[in-house]
């Protein structure tokens, strides 16, 4: 465990869990990263207010890697854009790629997510795309340059849980790149579960903004993956299906 | 050196003995393996880097049964799963491997298996391989089909209901050119509905000549992944070249075929380390080119004319069977061929755990399908490469998987 | 008129750097956009805006 790094286009992190900042006030953002154990925290861009002069940044202790994302954007020139006005806003070259084209249940646009990343890792972003699981877009999320695929478990916001297991599952089988399951876990047991399977990193931000006590919730998030983790990485034992041993009915034909 | 192998032929020139000698003797008389020869593509993959690190660091003494027990129980295993179930600690669970590797073989086949034959059209070898009936130094009768000869052999094949072939050659580009290996290919189309080459490695564009002649499987046998035991074993000849051969598949693939197939020889190193590359190397292909298909074979060493003694050493059918159904867990998807090497008892066996194929109606000499099949004498043959130990004709064959409870399938394929 | 992330202002002939001093915002906490291509920060006081322009002035927000 001591070693064990999650490693994104060559930045290596302790912490796999990542943190949203969305739905809930600047002012418990430096707690719920310190009660998370966050490395990296995800913001969005917007335009700027000039009533209000309190900026998130502010809010964001050093050290923790922002990751801005392209939510707002409906296709792949528009999330192109937003990376780049992002990245002019002088963060780093993370980018998370979000493309929704559809209002009510908010689900992500494979197709139009592989262009974008395509067009922005030529342009050396660190580009970490959310994406429906989907095995055939995942294999072109990695040869259009993304650093990592971000799946989703469940609608985003939905905190409905690993409703995509199977799939995530695959990813996670046939994929070189970290799997980091992003949208729609609500709990924290749904984080160690996902974490067991093996994936490289859980993202929740609904399931903190919506809990009682939310940096409380931050850290059951915390010990929930870092358990995952530690689980996948110890083998998980197996399980005494029957107890007694078959006879040689297949086998017998062997002959030394 | 394995003095197993070695075999003086009386008709060699004293030039050509000492030759030989030298080669078997002195290491520095002999080309370096690494390197690639002249007219050799070099292809930019990683597939070869991630095989062998995982091979260099397999240690099988180290795994127990837990680990072994857990493997069983994924769904999806590891690499390091694949370990534990060719490791001495998987010999135990034999039956319970045979099992799981039942289950999976019915989820992705069904209750099928696919017949096959392979035709020999020329034995001329430019190599020396010191285990092979073909090599260059053994002396046999050579042998180079024309083309009115291959196609009779096909006739005769085909007539006996065969519908997939697999056409083999020496590795000799000289004697057996690929515009020869095209025009045998383009005649099979005629006849067979799939088509499949065993040949010596070509480059990508050679591939994708003889697709367009009809071929779409690809078989290289790398013998070993053992780099330096493949240099002792292999001392003369453009097959010397071990990288060249490994990316064999990938050139194919490259190239615009539609499958591959691969394997170590099994005995000629140690196997467990052999078959676990042979099982990653068509593993990381599939992951790269996730369109292919791809199939394993598990060749155990043979005798070969003038050398009798020739056998697979510590490979018994125990971990030969093991060695299958570690194959078929970690890679359910992958077709399982078992050669005419082995023994009826043994193929009727396995083909109702793991197998998917089986050849029929083999014969491994050259131009002697006739003689074979319907015992009509004929004077010009070629020598074989290889005893088999399964004689069985097709028909025999047909019937007998049939009364193993199996569907035997000629071909399921929709040419496109 | 010069439109302004989103409303219409009279603001042609003036600078970047002018137009957000005037505007309220924290230079150092946006990224600015006019017609669509992004302008360096180093550019804000020599680009002036003109008649018919668009200029989009963004910054970070809380998002997940």
């Amino acid at each position: 465990m001591e070693n064990d790094k999650l490693v994104i286009a060559g930045h290596e992190f302790t912490s796999r869990f990542i943190l949203g900042s969305g739905k809930y006030s600047l002012s418990l953002i430096e707690a719920a990263v310190k009660y998370a154990g966050a490395e990296i925290i995800t913001c969005a861009v917007r335009r700027a207010n000039t009533k209000e002069h309190e900026n998130i940044l502010d809010f964001i202790p050093k050290g923790v890697t922002l990751l801005p994302n392209t939510s707002g954007a409906r296709n792949a020139d528009e999330a192109v854009r937003i990376a780049r006005l992002a990245r002019e806003l002088g963060c780093g070259d993370f980018v998370k790629i979000e493309i929704m084209r559809d209002t009510k249940y908010l689900l992500p646009d494979n197709a139009e997510t592989v262009r974008a990343t395509e067009i922005l890792a030529k342009e050396g972003f660190i580009v970490m795309p959310y994406m429906y699981p989907d095995l055939n877009t995942a294999r072109d999320l990695v040869n259009a340059g993304a650093a990592t695929v971000m799946p989703l478990a469940s609608p985003i916001g939905s905190n409905k849980g690993l409703a995509t297991k199977d799939f995530i599952q695959i990813l996670i089988d046939e994929i070189d790149l970290p799997i980091i399951v992003d949208a729609g876990i609500g709990r924290p047991s749904q984080a160690c579960e996902a974490m067991e399977m093996g994936a490289a990193a859980v993202m929740s931000n609904t399931a903190l903004a919506t809990a009682g006590d939310l940096p409380a919730m931050a850290e059951a998030f915390r010990k929930a993956v870092e358990a995952g983790r530690q689980a996948y990485l110890s083998g998980l034992g197996r399980v005494l299906v029957r107890g007694a041993a078959p006879s040689d009915t297949l086998t017998g034909f062997l002959r030394d | 050196m394995e003095n197993q192998f070695l075999i003086d032929s009386d008709e060699l020139t004293p030039e050509a003995l000492e030759r030989k000698h030298r080669l078997e003797n002195d290491p520095s008389s002999r080309t370096n393996h690494m390197e690639y020869m002249e007219g050799q593509e070099v292809i930019k993959s990683d597939i070869r880097e991630k095989v062998m690190s995982a091979v260099e660091s397999y240690d099988p003494s180290v795994y127990k049964a837990n680990d072994v027990m857990r493997a069983l129980q994924k769904q999806n295993l590891s690499v390091e799963d694949l370990k534990a179930l060719l490791s001495p600690a998987a010999e135990p669970f034999l039956e319970q491997m045979a099992e799981r590797a039942r289950i999976e073989t019915r989820k992705h086949f069904g209750n099928t298996v696919y017949l096959f034959t392979p035709l020999y059209i020329a034995n001329y070898c430019e190599n020396y391989c010191v285990y092979c009936g073909f090599n260059c130094y053994n002396k046999i009768r050579r042998m180079k089909l024309d083309m009115e000869q291959i196609e009779h052999e096909m006739k005769v094949i085909a007539d006996s209901g065969m519908e997939e072939i697999l056409i083999l050659t020496g590795e000799s580009r000289a004697m057996s050119d690929v515009k020869y290996i095209g025009e045998a290919c383009k005649l099979a189309r005629k006849y067979f509905r799939m088509v499949g080459v065993e040949i010596y490695p070509v480059n990508v564009e050679d591939y994708r000549y003889l697709h367009e002649c009809g071929v779409d499987y690809v078989t290289v046998f790398q013998e070993t992944y053992d780099t330096e035991k493949y240099e002792t074993l292999h001392l003369m000849g453009h097959k010397r070249v071990w990288p060249y051969r490994f990316d064999a598949q990938e050139r194919a693939l490259m190239g615009g075929m539609r499958g591959v197939a691969g394997s170590a020889l099994l005995g000629l190193s140690d196997f467990r380390k052999d078959a676990l590359a042979s099982a990653l190397h068509m593993y990381y292909l599939q992951r790269k080119y996730p369109h292919a298909e791809i199939s394993l074979s598990c060749p155990r060493l043979r005798p070969i004319i003038n050398n009798g003694k020739i056998n697979p050493r510590d490979v018994g059918e125990k971990q030969l069977c093991q060695i299958l159904c570690a194959y078929r867990i970690f890679l359910p998807f992958a077709g399982i061929t078992v050669s005419s090497r082995e023994s009826a008892q043994f193929r009727n066996g396995i083909v109702k755990i793991a197998a998917t194929k089986i050849s029929a109606g083999v014969s491994t000499g050259i131009g002697d399908h006739e003689s074979k099949y319907t015992g009509k004498e004929c004077d010009a043959e070629g020598d074989e490469q290889f005893e088999i130990n399964d004689g069985r004709s097709f028909k025999q064959m047909y019937s007998d998987m049939s009364g193993e409870g199996l569907q035997p399938v000629l071909n399921d394929y929709l040419y496109v | 008129m010069v439109k302004i992330n989103g409303k219409d202002r009279e603001a042609a002939g003036k600078t970047l750097s002018q137009i957000l001093e005037e505007e309220g915002y924290q230079p150092l906490r946006v990224a600015v956009e006019l017609n669509l291509e992004i302008v360096p920060k180093a550019a804000y006081g020599s680009t002036a805006v003109k008649d018919g322009d668009t200029v989009e002035i963004v910054s970070f927000v809380g998002g997940g």
